[in-house]
């Protein structure tokens, strides 16, 4: 490999390097500028709407394109119950697995098992959407649903008509594809918890469990509490899987089973469609409004997750 | 916690004994759910699609509305094109970049370059493809597959840039000495020595790249935009195999419905052998 290189005189050396250097900048400044111009670009789009309806865009419930009224607060509660039970879904199940995974499993098994968990991060998003559309919501519509109202319907959130798709089936669905998030980074985070803490529950006579839930996970609880915000931010942006499976209404209703809107399935489904410009700009800044939560729910997580991980390397 | 019964020890360690198979049971019931979903997604897509993957499918372009049959290559073709070009977009930039962050990445310049890439790497790719379609589409009031592989290229952006600063960063720095002390430049012992030796770490940034942006759909919806013709100019609307998986499966046509379970075989498969070289790239790069 290295029979190639030839030493070069100092010129040329020295012209090379220059270039090498420009490039590198030049590389680094599009990467800057891209990111600042996306952010530039969606305000910019977006300050018609902004303007005007103020504050009011995020406090209002109504999304009437005829008569240009836009309030985005049905689609940040769709957003924001949808995300919730996902996460509270994928929370359950991961931590789980991830304990399974780093704690439990024979070596031997624990390798193809992790990868087929990951591998549900590789499932396209369309191809979840149309899974939920034909499987899972007739599934929840014919009984799940049912059962839960039967049961439970008491309480606001299991009343009203059964549709199949809506918020309780999205989040359900979301839930499955965050779920890689929460599990894979939730390994890492336990197996990273020092060996000796371990060694010394087990020694003071604890089962494998108590070891593992009173010693392990609570070490653990930064870094997978972080896992869990990641995948929060997964699910606030995931689009298509949404548009296909929560029912696109924006309205705001108690009951799990009513459709509902997301942030970024109103902006799928309605922008090609839009035709005033205050339209458009309305859903550039629903845009924004998804922007800005990523940027603060991942910023967080990464803090977390960074947090567990500079600690273990200090050790 | 009640305090520990020392009369009766062996009934006492019996029962948290016993929770403790209860408590790895539950954790082993989930992975099984967890794995299970995946193989319940992957077996009922092989199924529902495997019967409508034939040549046809693969070669010919969508039939109207009504008549029966049809296929999606020219959604095939424009995937090949939007992501071709993304990657050859994202390729240099994100390499670079990745470059200069492991070389001279330090200071308070390189960390917020590292911030944005984690926060790009966060980002709805929905806000993206608004993105895109603010810069190249509103502009010449025409949808085009340049504009979805801008977005694309974003999209791959903050992977291909960490994982390269990483591989590099993991090339010994007695490896960089020996270039210098050889006399050679700074260019020649980077791009010679320093990005060869970590070429598998890299091309597996570049896989999962791919891979990430083979599977994704909503920036198409206003950038590519879709098309029912062969239409290869990447400055026109595109055909692409996600969206037409997308359009077919909310359509409320069963012949539609069909295809779009053939197509969701098609994109899964390609993208599962996407990752399987990625991870094969890998361990090339370790060897």
């Amino acid at each position: 490999m290295m029979t190639n290189l030839q030493l070069t005189t100092d010129r040329s050396a020295a012209r090379a390097d220059r270039i090498f250097l420009a490039s590198l900048w030049t590389a680094v400044g599009i990467f800057a500028a891209t990111m600042l111009g996306v952010f530039a670009q969606l305000v910019h789009s977006s300050w018609q709407s902004i303007v005007t309806f103020g504050f009011r865009f995020l406090v209002t419930s109504t999304w009437n394109p005829v008569t240009g009224q836009f309030g985005a607060l049905p689609m940040i509660y769709g957003t924001v119950v949808s995300s919730f039970i996902a996460i509270l879904f994928a929370s359950v199940i991961g931590i789980a697995s991830a304990t399974y995974l780093a704690e439990f499993a024979p070596r031997r098994i624990a390798q193809p098992l992790a990868s087929l968990v990951e591998l549900l991060a590789a499932v396209p998003s369309v191809v979840y959407g149309l899974w939920g559309l034909f499987v899972v919501v007739p599934i929840f519509r014919t009984y799940i649903d049912p059962v839960l109202q039967a049961r439970l319907g008491f309480l606001p959130i299991f009343s009203g008509p059964i549709y199949g798709v809506g918020l309780l089936t999205a989040g359900v669905v979301l839930g499955i594809m965050i779920l890689p998030t929460v599990s894979a980074i939730s390994r890492d985070v336990i197996a990273a918890v020092g060996r000796e803490q371990r060694e010394a529950g087990m020694a003071l006579g604890s089962t494998k469990w108590e070891t593992t839930w009173r010693i392990v996970l609570p070490a653990a609880r930064a870094g997978i509490f972080g896992a869990c915000v990641l995948a929060l931010g997964r699910a606030i942006g995931e689009t298509i899987a949404t548009t296909m499976i929560i029912g696109n209404k924006a309205t705001i209703a108690a009951s799990l089973f009513s459709p509902s809107y997301t942030l970024s399935s109103v902006i799928a489904n309605e922008f090609t469609e839009a035709t005033s410009d205050v339209y458009i700009s309305a859903l550039i800044e629903l845009g924004l409004l998804l922007f800005f939560l990523s940027f603060i729910v991942n910023g967080f997580a990464r803090l977390l997750v960074n947090s567990v991980f500079s600690k273990s390397e200090g050790r | 916690m009640s305090a520990p019964n020392l009369r009766e020890p062996s009934k006492h360690k019996a029962v948290r004994y016993a929770w403790s198979a209860v408590g790895v049971g539950f954790t082993l019931l989930c992975i099984i759910l967890a794995a299970g979903a995946l193989l319940a997604i992957l077996g009922y897509v092989a199924a529902q699609g495997i019967s409508s993957v034939n040549w046809a499918f693969v070669t010919e372009l969508p039939r109207p509305v009504g008549i029966t049959g049809g296929g999606v290559a020219n959604g095939i073709v424009g995937s090949l094109i939007i992501v071709g070009i993304a990657t050859l977009i994202a390729i240099p930039i994100g390499v670079l970049t990745g470059v200069y962050l492991a070389l001279f990445g330090r200071g308070i310049f390189a960390e917020t370059l590292r911030l944005l890439s984690d926060v790009l790497a966060g980002l709805p790719s929905i806000a993206i493809g608004l993105f895109a379609y603010t810069l190249f589409v509103a502009p010449f009031k025409q949808f085009s597959a340049f504009s979805a592989s801008i977005a694309f290229a974003i999209i791959m952006l903050p992977l291909i840039i960490r994982t390269s600063e990483e591989a590099i960063r993991s090339v010994p720095r007695t490896v960089r000495e020996a270039g210098f002390a050889l006399g050679l430049s700074r260019y020649a012992t980077t791009m010679k020595i320093v990005v060869p030796a970590a070429r598998g770490a890299i091309l597996t940034a570049i896989l999962l790249g791919i891979a990430r942006v083979t599977g994704e759909t909503a920036p198409l919806l206003f950038t590519a935009f879709g098309s029912q013709f062969w239409e290869l100019n990447p400055l026109h609307p595109m055909a692409e195999l996600s969206l037409q998986v997308f359009t077919y499966a909310i359509s409320p046509y069963d012949d539609w419905h069909r295809q779009a379970w053939a197509g969701a075989l098609l994109l899964t498969v390609a993208v599962f052998i996407i990752n399987l070289m990625a991870r094969f790239a890998l361990s090339l790069g370790k060897r």
